[in-house]
């Protein structure tokens, strides 16, 4: 057995020694927490979070190796114990994903763990996002296929991680698409282009429910269409699901559909976007009994514009996938330069519109209560929208360089956001918020600047008001020094605030970042993923790299 | 075990080996332009001038402020050393729409493209965004750069220019 295990250590060696290249990655998080009287922040107040084992930890390791057609990878993760915020189901250390990967004549093999996306993701999509916990790769094969000149096809089965360890759904899909202007020569030259796609994905559990007859496969079919002409650009995705009974649906056997539709024009200076969406019914997970963020299958994107203002992420909108429908409008324009409003460097201007209401329902028949178990739940008019609002935005930026040193970005956001739909906020009713940005950007001499914000925001429900002021010093291309504050002074409750102070270092792919400081509690979000986190105090470190 | 510890040895020296090679070829993989077109990485090419690979999304206020930067010294780049910019956004579903009229609307004359499962940024072992990658004639990685702070586009210039 010895003896084998050095010939295979041995033959990998030389092989790896020929040639390939490795590459990969690293990060790791570090967070010492400290008692804090005015956030009630201590071990004495078990439901402030506060951890027993004071110092936390999260990292992980990517490493990959590439030679030609041929590719394989681990990682290793590593929670003693995860960091404040974090699923609780992240506990310990392992490899989470190890693939292998080849591809010969047009057939592309992957084995092991792999991430993916059918169209928009609305039917199936598998991706991370590490700093928010968030991973649903596939633990299975998939296969890539180009049989003929713009026509792609895919398949996958697989099963889906769930921490450190894997749902017991088996997830199967298949998708096609067909670039007419690739695969048809006439269509080669001409100015539109067409892409047009389908996809179908079934889910397989069993079912050990004594009450209900349960569906163990679960299928749904997907089509989209992409119209590309110069400037213009159109794209739609309809998705079907067949009747899925699970706990977040609350076990109706009513099918769900979802659409997402999207139009642009744009040309140097201008650009202008419109989509539409509307959700019925399509939380998708590979088992039924499981809720929060945990096996997931699709994505449903959140058709709201993406903050990144401190202020302007205490009210963040996150999709209801039992049901919604939604607009969004997005402008983005440039004031000439030498224009009486554009001045010498020209102005920017991005305005942004968003709502989301719930769709319509309506009861089976008059003695069957709104969504009752075991039943069809309710019907829908497509087209109607329903009685609550769940949130509306709308947003202006300007951003004007005022001379060779100093750019200014102002900012106005009003926001209608209704917590108790959206995030489960236990105030209930309409939060009316209106933030007021004001960004400067300094050059004070080569590679040396320095950039500050003040922000405010104003409500009369909720909290309250907050303002929050941060200045930040930068030293290309290493060091960078800030400090900031929030304070939540129109709170009736109590007034507190958090300020940190925060320094780092720069140096090709490696990074460091030291803080200091208090953290909100609240809702954090990164694309569509958005996480619970406690108030907190203390000191963190955080390093990355990559090679 | 005396042959593990052998077998050991042959593998430490083997990735000692991997770790003196340096260059990196940029990854073969699938994004799409703008126009919806499937494009593979692989045929990134700009007549032998360096060509940089910048990583960004619409949300991302860092990688607004680098490409604005380097977009106001483009023409001055391009005249001295014939580089070409591509803009590889990671925005998703939420706002791949956004992408051109964004891209349109900041006046910004690179070539873009989404990967909007992060294929690409997986691939090049990129943890965060925006990140900057250098590529010489033969596509291969010669100098990367994580972040951006005010003025970092000098440094990657310079770098630019030694592949001159």
């Amino acid at each position: 057995m010895k003896n084998l295990l050095s010939i295979l250590l041995l033959c990998t060696g030389t092989i790896l020694a020929q040639s390939g290249q490795l590459s990969g990655n690293f990060q790791s998080d570090f967070q010492l927490y400290l008692e804090d009287e005015a956030l009630d922040f201590n071990l004495e107040n078990p439901s402030s979070g506060f951890p027993s084992e004071r110092f936390l930890s999260n990292g992980f390791a990517n490493i990959m190796y590439t030679k030609s057609n041929f590719s394989a990878g681990i990682r290793y993760e590593s929670y003693q114990n995860a960091l404040l915020g974090y699923p609780s189901g992240y506990k310990g250390e392992g490899i989470t994903y190890r693939y292998a990967q080849f591809s010969s004549n047009g057939l592309d093999v992957t084995v092991g763990n792999f991430y993916e996306q059918f169209g928009s993701g609305m039917i199936l999509r598998a991706y991370e996002e590490r700093n928010l916990g968030y991973d649903n790769a596939f633990d299975g094969i998939r296969l890539k296929y180009s049989p003929l000149k713009g026509v792609y096809l895919k398949s996958l089965v697989g099963r889906q991680r769930l921490f450190f360890d894997k749902g017991e759904g088996l997830v199967r899909g298949l998708d096609g698409e067909l670039s007419l202007n690739e695969a048809f020569v006439g269509l080669n030259e001409i100015k539109t282009q067409i892409l047009l796609g389908g996809s179908f994905v079934s889910k397989y559990q069993k079912d050990l429910n004594p009450a209900y007859n349960l569906p163990e496969n679960v299928g749904s079919w997907a089509s989209r269409m992409s119209i590309n002409h110069g400037r213009w650009n159109f794209n739609s995705e309809y998705v079907h699901k067949y009747n899925d009974p699970s706990a977040v649906n609350n076990y109706i056997y009513k099918t769900g559909n979802a659409l997402l539709m999207s139009g642009s024009y744009s040309k140097r200076g201008f650009g202008l976007s419109l989509a539409a969406k509307r959700i019925d019914n399509m939380d998708y997970r590979s088992e039924r009994d499981q809720n929060l963020q945990n096996l997931i299958i699709n994505y449903l994107p959140a058709l709201t514009k993406q903050h990144a203002y401190s202020l302007a992420t205490i009210y963040p909108y996150g999709t209801i996938t039992t049901g919604e429908m939604g607009l969004q409008a997005e402008l983005n324009y440039k004031v000439k330069k030498g224009t009486k409003l554009g001045g010498k460097y020209g102005m920017g201007v991005l305005a942004n519109f968003s709502n989301v209401y719930a769709i319509d329902k309506q009861q089976i028949n008059a003695s069957t209560p709104l969504g009752t178990t075991g039943t069809l739940g309710y019907t829908s008019d497509f087209f109607k929208v329903g009685d609550d609002k769940y949130f509306q935005e709308f947003s202006i930026e300007l951003s004007k360089k005022v001379s060779k040193k100093l750019k200014l970005i102002g900012s106005y956001i009003n926001t209608e956001y209704n917590g108790a739909f959206i995030v489960g906020y236990s105030y209930h009713g309409m939060i009316y918020s209106d933030i007021f940005v004001l960004e400067t950007q300094y050059k004070i001499k080569s590679k040396h600047s320095i950039r500050t914000e003040i922000q405010h925001l104003s409500t009369e429900q909720h909290e309250g008001n907050w303002v929050m002021g941060l200045a930040e010093y930068t030293i290309s291309p290493h060091y960078f020094f800030a400090v900031q504050n929030l304070y939540n002074y129109g709170n009736t409750d109590k007034k507190l605030s958090y300020p940190t102070v925060s320094t780092g270092y720069n140096n090709g792919t490696s990074r460091f970042a030291l803080s200091y400081g208090k953290q909100r509690a609240g809702i954090f979000c990164v694309g569509g993923v958005c996480r619970n986190v406690p108030a907190s105090n203390g000191i963190s470190l955080n390093i990355t790299s990559s090679f | 075990m005396k042959n593990t510890i052998v077998a050991l040895a042959v593998l430490a020296g083997s990735l000692s080996a991997l770790a003196q090679e340096k260059a990196t070829i940029f990854p073969s993989v699938n994004v799409k332009s703008i126009e919806g077109k499937m494009v593979n990485t692989n045929t990134f090419e700009n007549d032998g001038n360096p060509i940089v690979v910048s990583f960004w999304a619409t949300w991302c206020k860092p990688c607004a402020k680098e490409l604005d930067a380097i977009s106001e010294v483009y023409d001055d780049w391009q005249d001295e050393t014939g580089v070409k910019l591509i803009a590889i956004s990671i925005d998703d579903a939420r706002n791949a729409i956004k992408v051109a009229p964004y891209a349109n609307g900041k006046d910004w004359p690179f070539e873009i493209y989404l990967d909007s499962n992060s294929d690409l940024k997986r691939a090049l072992n990129v943890n965060a965004i925006p990140h900057t990658f250098l590529l010489n004639s033969k596509n291969e990685i010669v100098w990367q750069h994580t972040s951006y702070f005010d003025g970092d586009e000098e440094e990657l210039f310079e770098e630019i220019q030694k592949l001159k």
